[in-house]
């Protein structure tokens, strides 16, 4: 069956996120966001998920602070986060390029990693883009660190990167990332020569299973319009989904 | 109506009650962002503002710091969302105009949390070991008191000095509705004065009904009320209308050289009225 990389990542995602009870979605995320829409569907309700900026997939009522209250309390059980910049020991940068705080190149800003890396048990990193500008040696700006001192409250952290090369395991106890799986059409070398950290390459690297016919016929049907709600350019672009019927709710 | 002396005429006049200097408390992009008052503000050339946004903002914020009206901002963020990277923000950064007290969208939140309660400071897990902690010299790591080696992070609480934002409605007592916004009810709690921009009015006593009443912040709060009629266009205003897309498009393309800039003042803020019509 023919599938796109969007939903070969979507069920990558998924995979890693099955029996979650509560996944929350920020902004910008619409391939996580249909992910755990994806799992959702599969757990006939039992997993939960918050799409930041979603009008019917979310059901916060106590304004900006719930989602970070809620993290804090250990409500939320998996989360993602990308970055301008992510280095081999899971350090991700959302601030700049350059010496802070007179940068050559200005991002937004860290927004919630600082927090929800440490406070999130499944933190999975996501960043579609695998070049050696992205996937750097060391990040020129800590936004949040991939690991901690002992000393450290920190039930949460890294699980995972994913990108659209490959996916990586990340080792807590050798605090570096372990290549797990290269997507179809890929090689380890290629990752390698695209990544500017140094990570533990096993002797051998399985392909990045396809995705599940089942499944992508979930994705195509009813989470594509789900995911429509708070990502209506990227389902329409990807699935060819307008929003309608929800516009007027 | 009475003559509470928080009504105010129009949102030129309403704009006055923010000095240059202020540190003024802005919503996120989503919330109900007071834009038809920012205009005016831009028109009235204010001065030296510190933005504090809730936790992060975009247009708003881009808009003052390009028209040169910032010299600070302490946020979470600075993005125009899916329209891409806030370009004057990010010019004002490379360049050393504004000051960045960058920082993470909780840590902004708990520490309005720590002003609204009159407490002067607060704690918040997360952020050791990141630059964010480095960068701030106002953020301290301590041992928790109550246990065995556990260090936390204390943040100073944010006090401003105004905060601003637009909402669904207003009564002629004062009071403003919210809705479920409820982080607009924590700027208004923990900010010295509280200027609002309103849709509409509302007839009545919006505290003489419990289901309004929850999510409205009590004219005690208040201290100047403007009617703005689509007054977060080209935003969107939640359970309103939606973002200008179309606008928000033409603004991140005008906004990425420093003359398109110029051109979308002349344009659309300048330009009184601008999204009257």
């Amino acid at each position: 069956m023919e599938y796109s990389t969007e939903e070969l990542l979507i069920c990558v995602i998924a995979r890693m996120l099955e029996g979650t009870r509560h996944i929350a979605v920020g902004t910008a995320s619409p391939i996580p966001g249909s992910a755990a829409l994806l799992v959702r569907a599969l757990s006939k309700g039992t997993t939960r998920v918050s799409v930041l900026n979603s009008t019917h997939h979310q059901f916060w009522t106590d304004g900006a602070m719930e989602l970070f209250d809620c993290a804090g309390q250990g409500r939320i059980d998996a989360f993602f986060l990308g970055g301008g910049q992510i280095d081999g020991q899971a350090n991700i940068n959302l601030v700049g390029v350059g010496d802070y705080p007179q940068q050559k190149v200005r991002w937004s800003g860290s927004f919630g990693s600082a927090y929800l890396y440490f406070v999130v048990p499944k933190v999975i990193l996501f960043r579609e883009e695998h070049t050696p500008r992205v996937m750097v040696p060391k990040v020129d700006f800590v936004s949040a660190p991939g690991v901690s001192e002992a000393n450290v409250y920190r039930p949460g952290g890294p699980h995972a990167l994913v990108s659209s090369r490959c996916v990586f395991a990340f080792d807590k106890d050798r605090q570096r990332f372990r290549l797990k799986t290269v997507h179809p059409g890929h090689t380890v070398d290629e990752v390698i020569e695209n990544t500017g950290f140094e990570f533990d390459v096993p002797a051998t690297v399985p392909d990045t299973p396809v995705p599940e016919p089942d499944r992508l016929a979930l994705i195509r049907g009813s989470v594509a319009h789900e995911v429509a709600d708070p990502y209506p350019e990227f389902a329409k672009r990807v699935f060819g989904v307008t929003l309608t019927q929800e516009k007027s709710a | 109506m009475t003559d509470n002396g928080l009504m105010f005429p129009n949102v030129d006049s309403l704009v006055e009650q923010i000095l240059d200097g202020a540190k003024v408390v802005i919503p996120a992009t989503r919330s109900g962002v007071a834009m038809e008052a920012t205009r005016a503000l831009v028109r009235r050339r204010v001065k030296n503002l510190h933005l504090v946004a809730t936790p992060a903002a975009g247009l708003q914020a881009d808009l003052l710091i390009g028209a040169g009206c910032v010299a600070t901002v302490e946020s979470a963020g600075i993005t125009l969302d899916e329209y891409g990277q806030a370009p004057a923000f990010g010019r004002a950064v490379t360049t050393g105009q504004i000051k960045v007290m960058d920082t993470t969208c909780p840590a902004i939140l708990a520490a309005l949390q720590a002003g609204e309660k009159g407490i002067p400071f607060i704690p918040l897990r997360g952020l050791i070991g990141s630059d964010l902690v480095r960068f701030r010299d106002d953020y301290k790591v301590i041992d928790n008191p109550f246990a065995e080696d556990d260090p936390v992070v204390l943040l100073p609480a944010i006090v401003p000095d105004v905060a601003l934002y637009h909402a669904p409605l207003a009564d002629h007592h004062g009071n403003v509705w919210i809705g479920k916004q409820m982080e607009l009810k924590v700027i208004s709690h923990a900010a010295r004065e509280t200027i609002v921009t309103v849709e509409e009015f509302y007839d009545g006593n919006l505290l003489d009904d419990d289901r309004m009443a929850a999510g409205t912040v009590p004219a005690l709060y208040v201290s100047g009320i403007a009617l703005a009629e689509n007054g977060a266009w080209p935003l969107g205003l939640p359970g309103a209308y939606d973002v200008d897309a179309d606008h928000m498009t033409a603004y991140a393309a005008s906004a990425r050289t420093s003359d398109g800039f110029t051109q979308y003042l002349a344009d659309h803020v300048h330009t009184v009225r601008a999204a009257a019509e």
